[in-house]
């Protein structure tokens, strides 16, 4: 996995509110026994007419937000279903970092698995990072300092250690947990005990 | 300090403390279908892991498993793919599967409790976000995505972050005619599809503790709907009595140590919620949802809502988006939106007890002419067997409606069964997303006696007064 510590990149503005996984990738595309191959069918609703024809001048595929790597979201981004599918889409478009208001739970935890960095900002800052963008300015995302700037503003975001070190050192995780394995066997050796029918 | 329910089950799983509310946490229960796993295992076969725990796991198709035909050769390849490759790799693991062919095969939030799988207490994960449903056994259950269901499949365990307690309680009595679904949307109508997140919803009050266990499922169901990723209700005799006798249910010797073990699970007096919401049950209407989020609900008496009558202006921009894309004018009456098509089934509503509320209200009428199709999908073919035997099956037929083989079918619309552009569904699901039961579909979220009353009328009516 790709380590993160800072990036600077103009940023996609796409500030609607409640966008679900459904929307960032259709049930119909997750027919792939894959981590690859999403991106084509990612946003397809804001990205395809009814007939399937790109729109030329959408924000994903327009030249104004080409080579994107942050995405400004509304609040409650990433809701609804569990499908991990929707942060493989979005790494493959090329974003490595999301910044919204909040961010659905189950969402958040998949995007930190692929590398991708969620950062919450307060409503007001994440209305001026929309028209930062659209403005065509640079964004800059420091996760070292946990910061985001751009022009002369500077906004600081909270973010749960654990899920830093992971980022910033590109982690596979379960080799961290495996780590652990004797704790987790002790675990099991107590819980035998007390709850002997969950075990066959 | 009193503890609640999801505090207890988080300490009892509590392998390690990792610092700032985050814990190693041990998983004792794990589902797997055939659309979030195929990348885990294969992740587990590239590093040359094995899975910790068969017996933690059962594994089932259901998203996109064909409703009928089943005997002919599926022409969808792409799923034809996902569903050899669970059960090669079922095999290769060694790991409880249930084929498609199999009487116990379905939907896998029916199958679990149906097998005496979920219980009191446990931890409980699948690659699926309505894994919540489980928490109406007082099971901690969430959905993760593949990265997670393989870090279960190798360490038993996933590093989760502690969620605030959050209680709902619904009061009073719930009127003849509403059912756990109109809870459950009167509850997400309340607190909003973010109102939830970061938290665990416990639910509780005379309402909640007079629902079946089918109507506690159906309410945990849809707490993700509410943003929280677990729902929970205590357990009482009617947990029990579910449980009793079902394959992985505790044996004999062991089920009066396990009921035990399961009483002592209730939060306990003055155990702190970090949210508190009360509703009374006597006020819930039918409801019916008219736009593209389960927060989009009003009661079936109601009319779709101004946009500018939502106080912030994303909301209201949302609203419009919305009522543009679902055909509908501000001011409607919701019984005046005729429907198109109707949907009885998904891990909300699939349940015996859903197919007699169907039939119940139904019996020796017909079909609208101006619906084109009712599909009835049963949760289980365990379901669907009980739904036979009671002779619910002939009632639909009578009907002129379509009785299939168990899936997760039209409700996300993976496998055949879709709804056509700008089609009005009446659908028992769980989300009215754009798009999800088929491109340009228009789904409204309804409680199975709704739908059923929908699809003799042709439009949304008040199932009170049918």
């Amino acid at each position: 996995m790709e380590k993160f510590t800072k990036i600077t990149s103009i940023a996609t503005p796409f500030p609607r509110v409640n966008v679900d996984t459904d929307i960032i990738i259709p049930a119909k595309h997750l027919k792939s026994i894959r981590r690859t191959g999403f991106a084509a069918g990612a946003f397809e609703s804001v990205r395809y007419d009814a007939d399937g024809k790109l729109i030329e001048d959408n924000v994903f595929d327009g030249p104004t937000y080409k080579g994107a790597k942050i995405l400004i979201a509304g609040d409650n981004f990433g809701c609804g279903s569990s499908r991990e599918h929707a942060p493989w889409a979005i790494d493959e478009m090329g974003y490595r970092c999301i910044i919204a208001p909040s961010f659905a739970d189950i969402f958040a935890g998949n995007c930190i698995k692929n590398g991708i960095l969620t950062v919450s900002l307060p409503q007001a800052d994440v209305d001026a990072l929309v028209m930062a963008a659209e403005a065509g300015h640079p964004i800059t995302v420091d996760l070292v300092a946990q910061t985001v700037t751009c022009e002369n503003a500077l906004y600081n975001f909270d973010f749960n250690p654990t899920h830093k070190d992971m980022l910033m050192e590109g982690l596979d995780e379960i080799g961290q947990t495996l780590k652990s394995k004797g704790a987790i066997a002790d675990f099991e050796a107590k819980q035998k005990m007390t709850t002997p029918w969950l075990y066959r | 300090m009193p503890r609640t329910m999801y505090d207890k089950i988080w300490d009892n799983h509590l392998v390690e403390e990792r610092g700032e509310g985050v814990g190693l946490i041990y998983i004792d229960r794990h589902l797997v279908h055939e659309v979030t796993s195929p990348q885990a295992f294969d992740g587990l076969r590239a590093a040359g892991r094995d899975i910790r725990r068969r017996d933690s796991i059962i594994a089932v198709p259901d998203h996109n498993v064909p409703t009928k035909d089943r005997d002919q050769d599926n022409p969808d390849e792409m799923s034809v793919a996902q569903l050899e490759a669970l059960e090669a790799n079922s095999k290769e693991f060694n790991l409880d599967y249930i084929p498609m062919v199999d009487a116990r095969q379905g939907i896998v939030h029916v199958i679990g409790p149906e097998q005496g799988f979920t219980q009191p207490g446990v931890t409980m994960v699948c690659g699926d976000s309505h894994t919540s449903t489980h928490g109406a056994f007082g099971a901690f259950a969430i959905g993760i995505g593949t990265s997670e269901v393989e870090h279960v499949m190798a360490t038993q365990t996933l590093l989760l972050k502690k969620a605030k307690n959050m209680r709902v309680t619904v009061n009073g009595d719930l009127p003849v005619g509403c059912s756990a679904k109109d809870v459950a949307l009167a509850i997400i109508g309340a607190v909003g599809t973010a109102g939830g997140t970061g938290h665990v919803i416990e639910y509780a009050g005379s309402v909640i503790e007079g629902l079946s266990m089918e109507g506690r499922m159906t309410l945990c169901n849809m707490s993700i709907e509410a943003g929280a990723r677990a729902g929970l209700v205590a357990p009482d005799d009617k947990t029990f009595n579910y449980i009793k006798g079902r394959p992985y249910a505790p044996k004999a010797g062991q089920w009066d140590v396990a009921v035990n073990f399961w009483r002592s699970l209730r939060s306990e007096e003055g155990a702190k919620f970090d949210k508190e919401i009360v509703l009374n049950g006597n006020d819930i209407v039918p409801q019916v949802t008219w736009g593209t989020s389960p927060e989009d609900v009003v009661p079936v008496t109601g009319e779709v809502p101004m946009p500018g009558s939502f106080a912030e202006p994303s909301k209201q921009e949302g609203a419009q988006k919305a009522l543009d894309y679902m055909g509908l004018k501000a001011g409607q009456k919701i019984t005046e939106i005729s429907v198109d098509r109707v949907f009885v089934g998904s891990c909300t509503n699939s349940r015996i007890e859903d197919m007699r509320a169907v039939a119940e209200v139904i019996k020796g009428r017909k079909k609208a002419d101006t619906v084109k199709q009712v599909l009835i999908v049963p949760g289980s073919g365990l379901v669907k067997a009980q739904a036979e035997e009671e002779g619910l099956d002939k009632i639909f037929e009578d009907a002129g409606f379509e009785w299939r083989e168990p899936g997760c079918s039209m409700c996300l619309a993976m496998n055949a069964d879709k709804a056509l552009p700008g089609e009005h569904v009446a659908s028992t699901s769980n989300r009215n997303f754009v798009g999800r039961q088929g491109p340009g579909a228009r789904t409204h979220l309804v409680s199975p006696a709704m739908a059923a009353a929908a699809a003799i009328a042709g439009h949304f009516v008040d199932v009170r007064e049918f």
